[in-house]
């Protein structure tokens, strides 16, 4: 298939950036999103030009280093996938494709395409841990019970890739999503109990300093979660953080 | 650090949007009961709403009530917007093609937009009727008119449940003070007290001949602007209160839509019914 694309261009964080018009043919529906993107940057590097910049690494799904805003949506109009899991079959021959970066103050852009996503990193640094020795004592995991239930709850708080795709799709720019899923995979755990109290307070305290918006609860991050990550988990974060605050 | 987190943090605030919100909710259905009496034919109806307004605006537990409210409109107004400027700012640069139809609800998106118009709204309506209520010198008694022997005459009704001629206010044997108390003129002694004719005061603006029509179309619309802010805010607010489960959410979230639906509705068929089918 033959697509028009317009692409966010940015020479580097002080650029002021604009969308670039590139036509691009013989597109394979089995194609990856990234691979058509890697056919394009083929093309103008054989042409002297400069590639487009994009963050990519596992291409399975799994990293969270992907992203794109793609035709309005951030990891594109499929759903419970990131943009390298996203195929060109979803579009047709002779598509407009808007591609953009994720924006929100907290994220800003490098070059092109790629942002700077280490506000979560260092939210995940205020309190995404729990504090255990490792001198070769450590109690064996299968030793403390944990109810079924809330084992599931975790493991599926726990399976945020970190892609940011939540802060990309508010209208706030607001990291809850994440931050929730964070929170609650420790939070429903007897091992993260024992440091709930401040995780919550600190984490939070970090996502307001790194400039994220406040959640309204749109839910346009459930939505576009590639991991399916629920509202339930934000929930969850808003009563630590009442009783914490209590405390 | 606890403390200031439930005042300035970003959940902090949303708490209290949430609780103010919702107490807001509660205010709305106490205030409908007492509206829906306007609709009431029976020929005591002026009488009723009368005494409900006496009631709304001397019971000691009520004033307690109405301060909570005004309170709660002005935090809710100003953390809204405080909220929402902040929110503004976090995405300074915005997406040159936004598809946000593909993953929310329209009033989720325009709650701002929306509650700035139901301030606007609560600000005109509260000059039209609180404040006469409240302040206005001129605000009417309530009187009926009684056919005695062929000639009708005009009385004064008052809280105990006496009729006074009118006649004799028009000829200064009785005077009334502090806009509802009847005095005797000559002992300077209190004699009766009389009822603010706020039914009167709200059935002539909805059949006034100049505005009336506009009036009762604007104040529907504004209920149909109110709709749309709890259809998000009903459920909206218990997830901002850490309340979401498989369990609860369903019915939570049935039960705000039902509600936004049905309240506005009952409200926006007051002025109606007064403009269009009231007789008097
Ligand atoms: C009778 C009047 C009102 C009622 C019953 C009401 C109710 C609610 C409720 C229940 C919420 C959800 C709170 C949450 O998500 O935690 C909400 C949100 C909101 N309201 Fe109101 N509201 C009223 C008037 C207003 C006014 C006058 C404004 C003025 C600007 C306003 C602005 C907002 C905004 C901006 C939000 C979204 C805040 C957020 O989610 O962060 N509301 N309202
Ligand atoms: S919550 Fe979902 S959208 Fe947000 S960072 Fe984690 S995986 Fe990505
Ligand atoms: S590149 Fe790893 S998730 Fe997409």
């Amino acid at each position: 298939m033959n697509l028009k694309l317009k692409i966010w261009r940015q020479k580097d964080a002080k650029d002021a950036g604009r969308m670039v018009d590139y036509n691009i043919s013989d597109v394979s529906p089995d194609m990856s999103f990234l691979e058509m993107l890697d056919v394009l940057n083929e093309d103008l590097n054989n042409k002297g030009e400069d590639p487009v910049a994009f963050d990519h690494d596992c291409r399975e799904g799994i990293c969270g280093m992907c992203s794109l805003h793609i035709n309005g949506e951030p990891h594109g109009p499929d759903r419970g996938i990131t943009t390298c899991q996203l195929h060109m079959r979803k579009f047709k021959d002779g598509d407009t494709i808007y591609i953009e970066p994720f924006r929100a103050k907290a994220f800003p852009v490098i070059k092109d395409l790629v942002v700077n996503r280490s506000a979560f990193d260092r939210i995940q640094q205020a309190g995404g841990f729990i504090s255990v020795n490792t001198s070769g004592n450590t109690q064996d995991a299968n030793a403390i019970p944990i109810q079924k239930h809330n084992a599931d709850l975790a493991f599926d708080a726990a399976t945020c890739i970190g892609c940011g795709a939540c802060v990309a799709s508010c209208k706030n720019a607001s990291a809850m999503l994440f931050v929730s899923a964070k929170v609650s995979q420790f939070a429903l755990l007897p091992q993260g109990r024992i440091e709930a109290t401040e995780r919550v307070l600190n984490m939070v305290k970090k996502m307001d300093e790194e400039g994220f918006g406040n959640c309204t609860n749109t839910g346009a991050c459930e939505v576009e979660c590639p991991k399916g990550i629920s509202l339930e988990n934000i929930a969850r974060m808003n009563r630590e953080y009442l009783f914490a605050s209590l405390k | 650090m606890a403390k200031s987190a439930l005042l300035k943090s970003s959940l902090g605030k949303k708490y209290w949007m949430a609780l103010t919100g919702l107490f807001l909710c509660l205010f709305l259905v106490g205030h409908l009961l007492g509206n829906l009496q306007l609709l009431s034919g029976s020929k005591d109806a002026a009488l009723h709403f009368n005494q409900y307004a006496l009631f709304m605006t001397s019971n000691p537990a009520v004033k307690i009530l109405s301060y909570l409210t005004y309170f709660s409109i002005l935090f809710h107004a100003v953390d809204g917007i405080v909220l929402t400027v902040q929110n503004r700012k976090a995405r300074p640069k915005g997406y040159v093609k936004n598809n946000p139809s593909a993953n929310t609800i329209w009033a989720s998106r325009n709650m701002a937009v929306l509650g700035t118009l139901i301030l606007v709204f609560i600000v005109t309506h509260m000059v039209n009727f609180w404040a006469k209520m409240h302040f206005d010198e001129k605000m009417p008694l309530q009187t009926v008119t009684i056919n005695a022997g062929g000639t009708d005459m005009e009385f004064y009704l008052t809280t105990n449940g006496d009729y006074l001629p009118k006649s004799r206010v028009d000829q200064n044997v009785i005077e009334i003070k502090n806009r509802t108390e009847f005095y005797d003129a000559a002992a300077g002694v209190k004699i009766n007290e009389g009822y603010k004719d706020l039914y009167k005061i709200t059935v002539a603006f909805f059949k006034n001949p100049d505005y009336g029509l506009i009036a009762s179309i604007l104040y529907a619309l504004a209920m149909v602007v109110l709709g749309f802010h709890l259809y998000h805010g009903f459920g909206s607010a218990f997830q901002s209160m850490g309340v979401n489960s498989p369990k609860h959410s369903p019915f939570i979230r049935n039960f705000g839509k039902a509600f936004s639906i049905v309240v506005p509705l009952l409200f926006a068929i007051i002025p109606l019914y007064i403009h269009f089918i009231l007789k008097v």
